[in-house]
Parts: C-alpha cells; structure tokens; sequence
C-alpha cells in the first residue's frame, strides 16, 4: 500500500514540474501537460489514434510471441547441451551487438518495405536476449528433480511442464518484461522508418510538422497502455505462478 | 533370475566418473517381499549402487536384473532429500507419480491417495506446498509417493537422516507399516547398524571402497519388532564385538 502510494506521488511531482516548466518556457516546444491531455482526447475521438495504436500493438504482440518461443528454445537447447551452446555461442555473441538499426534496414532490403520485414526485424534484435536469460536458467536446472520423474517414469510431457519448464520461469519472465519494453520502442523505429501505419509512423508525421503536442499526446497514450499491460496481465500472472515460494 | 526373487545383482565393475573404482565383484540377491538393508561406510558406493539398479546411471560393468525391468511393475525410490516439487502442492506432487501408471489405475490410485495421506498424518495438508511443511511431513509425502504405486521394489537411501530422533522412529514405523501391507521388496540403505537392524530382515554389510559384500547377515528377531527395543541393542552391541572392523567396512571380504 505504502509503496504504490509512493508511486502515485512521484508521478504528480513530475506533472508538477512539467507545468512549471511550461509555464516558464511559454513556448510551443515544450507544452503544457493540460494542452496534452486535449490533444489527447481529440486524437482518440477522432479514431486516428485507437487505430494507429492498434497496429502497433499487433506488432508487438506477435514479434514478442515469436521471440519469446524462438528465444526461450534455442535458450533451453543451449543451456543444456554443450555441443550445442559452443556452436551457436559465437552467433549469439554476433546477434547481441548488431545494432537494431542494421537490422531493421537490412530486413526491409531483403523482404521489401513489407509487415513480414518488419516483425523479422524486430524479432530477430530481441531473441539474443531471451536466449541468454533463458539459457542461464537451463544451466540451473535441478537434476535431482527430473530424477525423481525419471525414477517414477513420468511421462516426458509431464517432465516438461510440470519438472522442466516450471525451473525456467523466472528467468523467461525476466527475459519477457525487459522484452516489452525493448520491443515496443524497436517497433516504432521500425514503424517510423517503412511502414504507413502504427504509432512510430504517426510520431514520424508530428515531426515532419512539428506538432510536440501530439507526439506528447501518443507517447502518453502509449506508455499507459503498456502500464496496464504490465500491471493486470504480467504482473499477477507472475504472482499465480510464484504463489508457492510462499 | 529365479521365480521368487525380486532383483539379481552380479557386479563385476563400477568406475565412477572413469576414475573412482566404487564396486567391485559385488554379488546379491534379495527375494520377493524381503526387507534388505545395506550398511556400510560413507563413500562405500552404497547411493551408487541404487541408482544403478534405478536406471539412473546404466554406465557398469555387470547384470542388474529386476522384475520390474520386464514387466509392468513398478520401482519407488525415496531419496536422501524428500525431493518434492516444490510448485506442486501434497496432491498434486503425488498425482504426478499415480500420471504415469496405467491409465485404468488413475482412479484406484486417487484413492488410494486420500486413504495414504491420513494413515500418514497429513489429512488437512493435501493442498499445502512443500515450502509449507516440515522435513518429517515432507518426508511424509515422499513415502506417499513412493508406496501409492504399488511398487514392487523400494530403493530407500538413507531417507530419515536429517531428522530428529522422535520424527525419524515414526517415519519408521510407517515404513514398517506399509510394507507390511504391501508385501512389496525393500532395499534400504543406511550407515546406521542400529536402523538396520530395527527394519531389516537382512543385512550386507559393505567393504570400504572398491565396495564388495563383506557380511551378508540374517536378522535373528521376530516381527513385529518395537523400535528401540532392548533386543536390537543387545544384538548391535555382540555383533559390534565379534566383527569389531564391520562399520568401517575392513571385515575380510566373504570367501576369503
């Protein structure tokens, strides 16, 4: 209770200040937080901005689906083989430090300026990261665990969901919360730079025009709903699955 | 392997990660329904040998050879941690086990379940996490586990060393318990003499490294047998006379 009190309190000092600030600066480059929230509500009225934000939040929902599952595989595959993890360590290594910009043009060359490149693209700057968290988890699996299901023949579907995989959790969480945040900003760029639809497409006009109020009016709109994400969806699922470290 | 005998060992070599030479020349058998206990020094191999005749490590020289390996019957095995699933709560850790039979026994399993858990005194803890309970209790469940199954060979390495006196006697007497009703083949590894001959029918007593049978020794009490009994001291004591090298395992080996 105490610490989202906490929360709330520092989010009204930063409006704070923002006002002050624009108070201050009485300038168009910088506006206040009221003048926002308008150009807020008349972008959602006008439908422009449910819609835009709706494209970019398909793309995120299936670039990060697709990370994840490739991610936490290959994670799974390197963490427990070390054939495996010296063959492919060099690529990862390669895959962690090729700039997300790279990739993003390099896919849109290849496969055109089409929805196909531009979900590869993304995808393919998060799955290093994944399969790093993930791989630290296999390495840390308990064998005296999947002894006991192999002692008492349990099925191997069995093994996995109820021995294996509940040991990677944490780690495929930790991996899935730094993958929202990472994916939803390589999304825009990726938006801005070859696509005609979606938030970073939309900023990419504000700024042609530089219209600072409705690229504040979308970042807001934006950062709220992966707030909501984070704190009904994310967060209580990870609390239903850590319900037994009681 | 003969009609009435529930597992065949003959052992020629057993390296442990190709260097430690742990078994050696080792020979038993243990008959249908027998209560055998294995004791020997630390180190003497005895945990190796379990997970031998388990199937967890197959790399040995030699016939491991049980009835449960041919037909479908079952083989338990309680290890020296309760080894629960710690995000599976009473039930379902033991459902886990009863998942893997046959899928016509699941029902017949379910209950036998419900009436284990009281017998054992867990009755209000079915819904508990691991993480809830205390080394007995967890202990506990693990006995569950192992004898829901119906096994026909129970592996037990040293399953109640950690725990204090009071907990690990009536751990004992529901091991006793159970197997009496189950009829089921036991092989119960522990260092303590004074355990083994409480439980077992049994003894082979284990040489030092490379581990041979040093002494294989028939236990002369009558069942039921009161844990803590003036008997089983009175027999440790004369046996620890006559062999007075036998828990450090220097005894010549048999045949000698």
């Amino acid at each position: 209770m105490k610490a989202s009190w906490a929360r709330v309190l520092a989010l009204l000092l930063f409006l704070f200040i923002w006002l002050i600030a624009a108070w201050l600066a009485n300038s168009s480059i910088l506006p206040s937080p009221i003048a926002v929230l308008k150009s807020l509500i008349e972008h959602i009225a006008s439908g422009e901005l449910p819609y835009h934000l709706g494209m970019t939040l398909y793309r995120v929902a299936i670039s990060f689906l697709l990370a994840m599952l490739i991610g936490v595989a290959v994670g799974m595959l390197m963490g427990s083989s070390r054939p495996w993890d010296q063959w492919l360590d060099s690529l990862l290594i390669l895959g962690l430090n090729i700039p997300a910009l790279v990739t993003i043009i390099l896919c849109y060359i290849w496969f055109g300026l089409t929805e196909l490149a531009a979900i590869l693209a993304v995808s393919i700057n998060k799955i290093p990261t994944v399969i790093v968290a993930v791989r630290e988890g296999a390495r840390a699996i308990d064998h005296h665990l999947l002894q006991v299901a192999q002692v008492y023949q349990v099925s191997h579907r069995d093994t996995f969901f109820k021995v294996y995989l509940p040991q990677l959790y944490p780690y495929i969480f930790g991996a899935g919360r730094n993958g929202l945040s990472l994916i939803w900003k390589i999304v825009l760029v990726v938006e801005l730079l070859g696509r005609s639809n979606g938030v970073g497409f939309q900023l990419g006009s504000f700024f042609q025009f530089f219209d600072i109020t409705s690229i504040l009016a979308y970042t807001t709109a934006f950062v709220i709903v992966i707030l909501t994400i984070e704190a009904f969806l994310i967060r209580p699922l990870e609390k239903h699955l850590n319900r037994w470290r009681i | 392997m003969k009609k009435n005998q529930t597992l065949h060992v003959a052992i020629q070599e057993k390296y442990y990660n190709e260097q430690l030479h742990t078994l050696s020349e080792l020979n038993f058998d243990v008959n249908a329904g027998e209560f055998l206990a294995i004791v020997g020094p630390s180190g003497s191999g005895k945990t190796t040998l379990l997970n031998l005749i388990a199937g967890l490590d197959k790399n040995v020289q030699g016939v491991i050879e049980h009835s449960t390996s041919n037909q479908q019957q079952n083989l338990a095995f309680m290890f020296q941690e309760p080894r629960l699933i710690p995000w599976l709560n009473v039930e379902d850790n033991i459902r886990l086990v009863i998942r893997a039979q046959a899928i016509d026994k699941h029902a017949q399993l379910e209950q036998r379940m419900r009436t284990l858990l009281p017998q054992v005194g867990l009755s209000d803890f079915q819904m508990a996490y691991p993480r809830q309970l205390s080394g007995g209790m967890q202990r506990r469940v693990a006995l569950v586990r192992a004898f829901v199954i119906q096994p026909n060979l129970l592996l037990l390495d040293e399953p109640f060393q950690s725990l204090d006196e009071p907990n690990a006697n009536q751990l004992r007497a529901l091991l006793l318990q159970l197997w009496l009703e189950t009829q089921t083949t036991i092989l119960f590894v522990t260092h303590s003499l004074r355990e083994a001959l409480t439980l077992a029918d049994r003894i082979l007593f284990f040489s030092d490294r490379p581990a041979r049978v040093a002494l294989d020794y028939q236990v002369p009490l009558e069942r039921p047998r009161t844990l803590n009994h003036s008997q089983v001291n009175q027999l440790h004591d004369s046996l620890l006379k006559e062999y007075p090298q036998l828990l450090s395992g220097n005894l010549h080996p048999l045949g000698d």
